[in-house]
């Protein structure tokens, strides 16, 4: 009696699943737009906007501009690419992040384009091209400033002190004890967010190792996380944190929500080692402080170090890639190669405190709102003898993972520099 | 066994009274399935379906790109090997059994008390009960300013308690102290409301029959109150404890599961397994145990409590 009523329920049951299934495939279908991607950046947004407004008048094909906040655009990306719903033009970081969709055959690769197309090619600085190149093609186009990883400092608080920016990694350990003394924490380190932790240990792996140290990891050699300059790279972190450089309390500190910046700019830190894109949100919201205060040099040097003081860790740049079975892959690339080295969107870039990665720019730059800081980031860039990505883009994500999550241990001083490695190698 | 109660009506109310029009006989007049059949659509679409559906990826790897491939227990055999699975566990159980431990006394008091007649009593209930307006995200986003080291809260409060730099949401030992600080203010205002009907429901004659044979106030809390609200303490209980194996917006909002993994739980772990690794098979092994789990617990407690015995709490009266 009991079991009898299940089966039809169990049968409507199957009915209406496989109808949410047909369902759910068929409502997407040819669409007579082009889907572009991008992320939320306020600053950003508005302008791209008003370039795709006016691209759509004359356009045969127009565009669709829609965006999303950082961790939520990830995963949605992930599961939309390649189906009906997803993206014909897309936001991506290049590296390790671009090549696994490049390796599942997702990407559309530009280089015959480009082959048509020599002016566009050549318009990019090559070291930022090289991110969105993978086996040699061309799979992406820089579609936002270049953002190396500085070392930005309170200039008053530095002159109060009576000392000078750190030049090597031995000025930084006295400078850490001259601010210590001061009851200032030496330098904000956002700590809850691992990334902000990996830039410390990339450039220190940098500046002792040089470029290779990192790129072996990338390539997947064997042995690659127990280069003795990588190993040097995490025991000078862990120094650093024992020295209390970072002060006591930055594992609470978080970087979005601006607490951070804020330890920066009110005088109670002195240093920070973030990417560009803070000059940016600091131009944004406080001026002031910029015009007054603000100053940024090298990473410093580490002695006896292989590493050039000149190499750079940083975002090269974002990327649009366009989706292989898209509808509209030529439109789309038209769309690409009229806008993104167009003077409007370079403008745009440009208010924002943002230095595109375009070759021969330099008049305009020293135009900008943000010249000096412009100027100084593009030739740093152009002169740049490498230009190591970040390491969790560089990587593919489930490798990305592992790595931030042993990067805050390591800062935590819960793991050594041997077991860092192991747990590294047994991820790969 | 509720079946069986039902199917018996009918045939005694046939044999005792009120004729029944014809042609409608037996057991036509009974719910039959297709009342059920909304809820049971449901409950399929939205429950049954996305189960089956994810204990079938866990037989394959899947990053969200193209197709799942199917790896039979790869996923299943490769658990042992998850560096971070011990871990997330042990801040499961902790997590459970400590919400459990300091939310029950505390619901349970809070409610006895709003149930009472006291002056000020609604005015302060309302108070209580303000946290479950707000959602759970606001709540985290709050208690994550709170304790920020430098702008919040906890640079004034920490030197009172020990911790001089504030240093509560990065501090290993404590982060998931204070995960269960939040989701205690977050949720006591909840089981406090269940209390609080509870009690209202208990007969007065037995408080004041207590009172005639000169029981104190605790001695009737103790024999009256608490026996009577057994049923109640079994289904706030079982509430909290499978409530704790999905805490996750919390978690991740507060600390992230830092610093390192300290605060890292099963469905945190579950989390960052999917959707930043994007190794949805393993994030489905992960969640298929969370449901088992889930359900053997719920069960446990029932049977072990004897709530699924159903007697009345009423007897005697």
């Amino acid at each position: 009696m009991r079991s009898s009523p299940r089966r039809p329920v169990l049968g409507a049951l199957a009915v209406v699943s496989m109808l949410g299934l047909v369902a759910a495939c068929g409502s997407g279908g040819a669409s007579s737009e082009i889907q572009l991607w991008g992320l939320q950046d306020d600053l950003l947004n508005e302008s791209t906007e008003q370039i795709v407004a006016s691209y759509n008048e004359n356009a045969e094909t127009p565009v669709n501009y829609s965006y999303y906040v950082n961790d939520p655009y990830k995963e949605r990306l992930q599961v939309a690419l390649g189906s009906p719903q997803g993206p014909d033009v897309w936001l991506n970081w290049g590296g390790g992040n671009l090549s696994q969709f490049v390796e599942a055959g997702q990407v559309t690769d530009l280089t015959p384009m480009l082959e048509q197309e020599p002016e566009l090619r050549d318009a990019f600085l090559p070291s930022v091209m090289e991110v969105g190149t993978v086996d040699g093609s061309v799979y992406a186009l820089p579609m936002v400033g270049t953002q190396p990883v500085l070392l930005y400092f309170n200039q008053e608080v530095f002159d109060e002190a009576g000392v000078e920016p750190p030049q090597t990694y031995d000025d930084l350990l006295e400078l850490v004890d001259v601010f210590t003394e001061r009851d200032i924490t030496p330098i904000v380190l956002p700590g809850q967010q691992a990334w902000t932790e990996m830039f410390w240990l990339a450039y220190l792996t940098e500046r002792i190792g040089g470029p290779d140290v990192f790129q072996a990891v990338i390539d997947g050699e064997e042995g690659a996380w127990r280069d003795p300059a990588m190993i040097e790279a995490m025991e000078r972190c862990q120094e650093l944190v024992e020295a209390g450089a970072f002060g006591t309390s930055y594992a609470s500190v978080t970087y979005d929500g601006g607490a951070a910046t804020e330890l920066l700019t009110s005088g109670e830190a002195a240093m920070f080692l973030m990417g560009t894109w803070e000059y940016g949100s600091q131009l944004a919201s406080a001026p002031e402080f910029v015009e007054s205060s603000l100053g940024w040099t090298t990473f410093p040097m580490v002695e006896d170090g292989e590493g050039d003081p000149q190499a750079l860790v940083g975002n090269p740049s974002n990327y649009f890639s366009i989706t292989a079975n898209s509808e509209h892959v030529d439109a789309s690339f038209e769309f690409l190669a009229e806008t993104l080295t167009s003077d409007a969107y370079l403008d745009s870039l440009l208010e924002l405190g943002q230095v595109p990665p375009v070759v021969g720019i330099e008049d305009r730059l020293a135009a900008s709102p943000g010249a000096d800081h412009a100027t100084w980031v593009y030739d740093l860039v152009d002169n740049a003898s490498s230009y190591t990505q970040v390491w969790d883009q560089a990587m593919t994500p489930a490798q990305a993972e592992v790595l931030l999550t042993n990067i805050q241990r390591l800062f935590l001083n819960e793991i050594t520099p041997d077991e860092f490695a192991a747990a590294m190698e047994q991820a790969s | 066994m509720i079946g069986s109660t039902l199917e018996r009506r009918p045939a005694r109310r046939a044999d005792s009274s009120a004729p029944r029009r014809p042609g409608r006989a037996g057991r036509t007049d009974r719910p039959g399935i297709l009342w059920a059949a909304p809820a049971l659509l449901f409950f399929g679409v939205f429950a049954l379906f996305p189960i089956v559906l994810v204990a079938w990826l866990s037989l394959t790897e899947w990053s969200g790109l193209g197709d799942p491939v199917f790896v039979g227990l790869d996923n299943w055999l490769a658990l042992p090997q998850d560096p971070e699975a011990p871990g997330a566990v042990w801040s499961t159980v902790r997590l459970t059994v400590l919400c459990w431990a300091v939310q029950t006394p505390l619901a349970l008091l809070l409610g006895v008390w709003a149930a009472g007649q006291q002056r000020n009593r609604a005015v302060l209930s309302a108070l209580f009960f303000l946290p479950l307006l707000l959602s759970t995200a606001a709540i985290a986003l709050l208690g994550h300013s709170m304790f920020d080291p430098n702008f919040g809260l906890a640079e004034v409060v920490g030197p009172l308690v020990g911790v001089p730099d504030g240093n509560f949401l990065g501090n290993s030992d404590l982060a998931l102290y204070m995960v269960i600080g939040v989701l205690t203010w977050q949720f006591v205002p909840f089981h406090a409301l269940i209390y609080q009907a509870a009690a209202r429901q208990i007969p007065r004659m037995l408080y004041e029959a207590a009172a005639i044979d000169g029981a104190g106030r605790f001695r009737r809390f103790l024999s009256i109150t608490l026996p009577q609200l057994r049923h109640t303490i079994v289904a706030s209980s079982v509430l909290i404890l499978v409530g704790s194996l999905t805490y996750f917006e919390t978690v991740l909002l507060l600390t992230g599961g830092g610093p390192g993994t300290a605060s890292r739980v099963l469905p945190l772990h579950m989390y960052i397994q999917g959707f930043r690794a994007f190794e949805m098979g393993d994030a489905s092994v992960l969640a298929v145990l969370l449901v088992a789990v889930g359900t053997l617990l719920s069960v446990l407690v029932v049977r072990v409590t004897g709530y699924s015995r159903m007697t009345s709490e009423r007897e005697g009266l």
